[in-house]
């Protein structure tokens, strides 16, 4: 059979489900859908069923049903004009160029795709919606990760799931079941929130460090999700902490150079007969700001406290104790 | 993509139709789908917009409408060859779908009627709508994006048409750090909106420089949740990309932009480091703590080492870059080839150690 036939015959199927005045018996479609009369009768109910998924997939509303109150009479189909259409959208010029303009946020090919037909449906009842002129702002978005797509759908289809995650400082993969609530892209990283059914508790996974597929753990639909005011304050807390600074620093820095500290710096006094300035610098973590200024090798030097300067030199001395 | 995500979707059993009540099935679980253009199923899907585009569009040109659907001329010819045999003529349920052929192979112009029964496109699927009304967020989170009340007006009519689908978009969020550079991204939308040259103090950080530059503004640009801005640099003579971030200052001068007409956008799908084959090959061995450098560069290969670590082998240009991460890493991570390259490192170290008045 040729795929322009299947075309064909899809086409008149969704036009017969659409026209018609309620349900349409499937010996009734048989007849009048070319391409299904002359099939026997296994093959068609075959060639049907899958006609059907294909249709659904695509997201035509294909119900089941019958007027029959005793339900004796053969299972009938229907596609309901305003579960089918597109409802009445009218966009100002300027809403249809931002709507041009996030149709290529997305790079996640499918996401892509998906974003490119919905502003397709908009151009098809006449907004004009310039998908190809270079924008001034332009956003991207990813989601490479592979499980990205797996956990966008179970979210979309709240199904739960189950994959190995690694934790960042071990390789050993631990198995976690979750219901996902949201998935969040936060300073350009994928993660997954939802509930950790081991845990009992909300919990957040980075996406690249999961391994291996993620799999349904269960049937869709088979949860609440909270408010999305609740999944909000769930993520927060979970993300890694973005502590203010309470401590203070003092660091020498060569002139020219330390220019990530000097951003930060709350006071700077300079000495020309040295070429060095003093900075002091607000900060959180010992070993994060010690890690910072190694970075700078011989250009900074850490004064005070006493802490980040033990922390550094602690450092420095690893370094130099490697054998070459 | 692999293989397996050409599998087609898993075949539903056992499922059966149950009379008198009514269910609608939705997609079914699985890969991200990948149709292919010519598939029965893209097919369908392309005609059920372009019929409704083809009615509010009348005399549209063949080639309008392939470029509009990526497809090939030749391939809207096959779907409007597929038209013309759909309809069911003769039992009250429409007539054929007239398809005026002649002049889609003449003129290259479409004319189509007896098609009144698909007037509309589809609805949107939730995949479609939750895409788009996401995409449309990050555009108005960044900042110096002037279109924020369009976005916003956007979003709430796409919300209206796609009714219960678009709720699932409270579901992603895609964040962009924008707060600490607004100052920075607005100074360079007025450039870009005006024309104007701008004036950059760029930090460096691979080489903790603070250069000064001129920059002809191109676009702003979110890559990985960061701003940036593209542009023609005067000092490189090529197009390049600044993280607002490290913008230490920015002037709009009083010069009209002048980006060369041979400047041209990067191709960010490569992502925005490209190490070309030509830069220097260095072995970083890991310990644990020390894996997150395999996920924040690109490099040519890992392999796990006994005990966690990994030995990660990556491209760089700059060895000075180089030298700020091993020092950086300390015990969590060292250089072991190239072997001089590893003694600058620790060369370095011991300079540093000098400052500190220690043995």
């Amino acid at each position: 059979m040729s795929q322009a036939a299947k075309s064909e015959r899809l086409m008149n199927l969704v036009i017969c489900l659409l026209v018609a005045r309620g349900y349409v018996p499937k010996s009734r479609i048989r007849e009048v859908v070319g391409g299904y009369g002359d099939q026997n009768d296994d093959a068609f109910e075959r060639m049907f069923e899958r006609d059907k998924e294909e249709l659904r997939e695509v997201g035509i509303p294909i119900e089941t049903g019958s007027f029959d109150p005793l339900g004796d009479e053969e299972p009938g189909y229907r596609i309901q004009r305003h579960e089918f259409e597109l409802p009445e959208i009218r966009l100002e010029p300027d809403e249809a160029a931002v709507v041009g303009l996030a149709a290529r946020v997305w790079q996640h090919t499918y996401l892509s795709e998906a974003s490119s037909n919905a502003v397709l449906k908009l151009q098809a009842v006449g907004v004009e919606a310039d998908t190809r002129s270079l924008g001034a702002v332009e956003p991207r978005v990813g989601g490479e990760e592979p499980a990205f797509w797996p956990l966008w759908e179970a979210v979309r289809d709240r199904r739960p799931v189950v994959f190995g995650h690694r934790k960042s400082s071990t390789s050993e993969p631990m198995l976690r079941h979750l219901q996902p609530w949201s998935v969040l892209s936060w300073h350009g990283r994928w993660y997954v929130v939802g509930l950790d059914t081991d845990r009992g508790a909300a919990r957040m996974f980075r996406m690249s460090r999961i391994v291996d597929e993620v799999r349904p753990d269960g049937p869709d639909g088979s949860y609440e999700v909270p408010a999305p005011e609740t999944v909000r304050e769930a993520a927060a807390s979970l993300a890694p902490p973005e502590r203010s600074p309470v401590l203070h620093a003092k660091i020498r820095a060569r002139f020219g150079s330390g220019h990530g500290l000097r951003r930060r710096a709350t006071f700077v006094s300079s000495d020309v007969t040295t070429g060095w300035d003093e900075l002091t610098v607000p900060y959180t973590s010992n070993q994060a700001l010690a890690e910072e200024l190694v970075s700078h090798g011989a250009d900074v030097v850490a004064l005070e406290p006493t802490e980040l300067r033990d922390a550094v030199v602690e450092r420095l001395r690893a370094i130099v104790a490697v054998p070459a | 993509m692999s293989a397996a995500d050409e599998r087609p979707p898993a075949k539903r059993t056992g499922r059966k139709a149950t009379a008198r009540k009514t269910t609608t099935r939705k997609a079914p679980a699985g890969r991200a789908p990948t149709r292919r253009p010519d598939s029965a199923q893209a097919q369908v899907t392309r005609l059920l917009s372009m019929l409704p585009y083809l009615r509010s569009h009348p005399s549209a040109r063949v080639s309008e409408v392939a470029a509009l659907f990526g497809v090939s001329e030749r391939q809207v010819v096959r779907d409007l060859q597929v038209l013309w045999f759909s309809g069911l003529p003769g039992l009250q349920m429409g007539d054929y779908i007239e398809v005026d052929m002649e002049a889609v192979e003449g003129e290259g112009i479409i004319s189509i009627s007896n098609a009144d029964y698909l007037a509309r496109p589809l609805r949107l699927h939730a995949d479609e709508a939750v895409a788009l009304i996401v995409a449309l967020r990050t555009l108005a989170a960044v900042p110096g994006s002037f279109e924020r009340g369009a976005v916003e007006r956007a979003i709430a009519k796409l919300e209206d048409a796609a009714g219960e689908a678009a709720q699932r978009a409270a579901s992603v969020q895609v964040q962009v750090d924008a707060d600490a550079v607004a100052d920075v991204a607005g100074t360079v939308r007025a450039a870009l909106d005006s024309k104007n040259r701008l004036h950059l103090s760029y930090w460096v950080p691979a080489r903790d420089e603070a250069t000064e530059r001129d920059v002809d503004p191109m676009r702003l640009v979110v890559v990985d949740g960061r701003l940036y801005l593209e542009g023609w640099c005067h000092r490189a003579e090529s197009v390049r990309l600044f993280r607002l971030d490290r913008v230490l200052d920015v002037k709009v001068l009083d010069v009209p932009a002048e980006v060369p007409s041979q400047a041209r956008p990067r191709d960010l799908d490569a992502g925005l480091f490209q190490p070309s084959p030509s830069d220097e090959l260095v072995t970083f061995e890991l310990t644990p703590p020390g894996r997150w450098v395999a996920d924040y560069y690109p490099h040519e290969s890992a392999d796990e080492l006994p005990g966690g670590g990994l030995r990660l082998r990556l491209r760089a240009r700059d060895r000075e870059w180089v030298r700020r991460l091993a020092l950086r890493l300390g015990e969590t991570g060292r250089v072991v080839e190239p072997a001089d390259l590893a003694a600058e490192v620790t060369a370095a170290a011991r300079a540093a150690l000098s400052a500190y008045d220690v043995q």
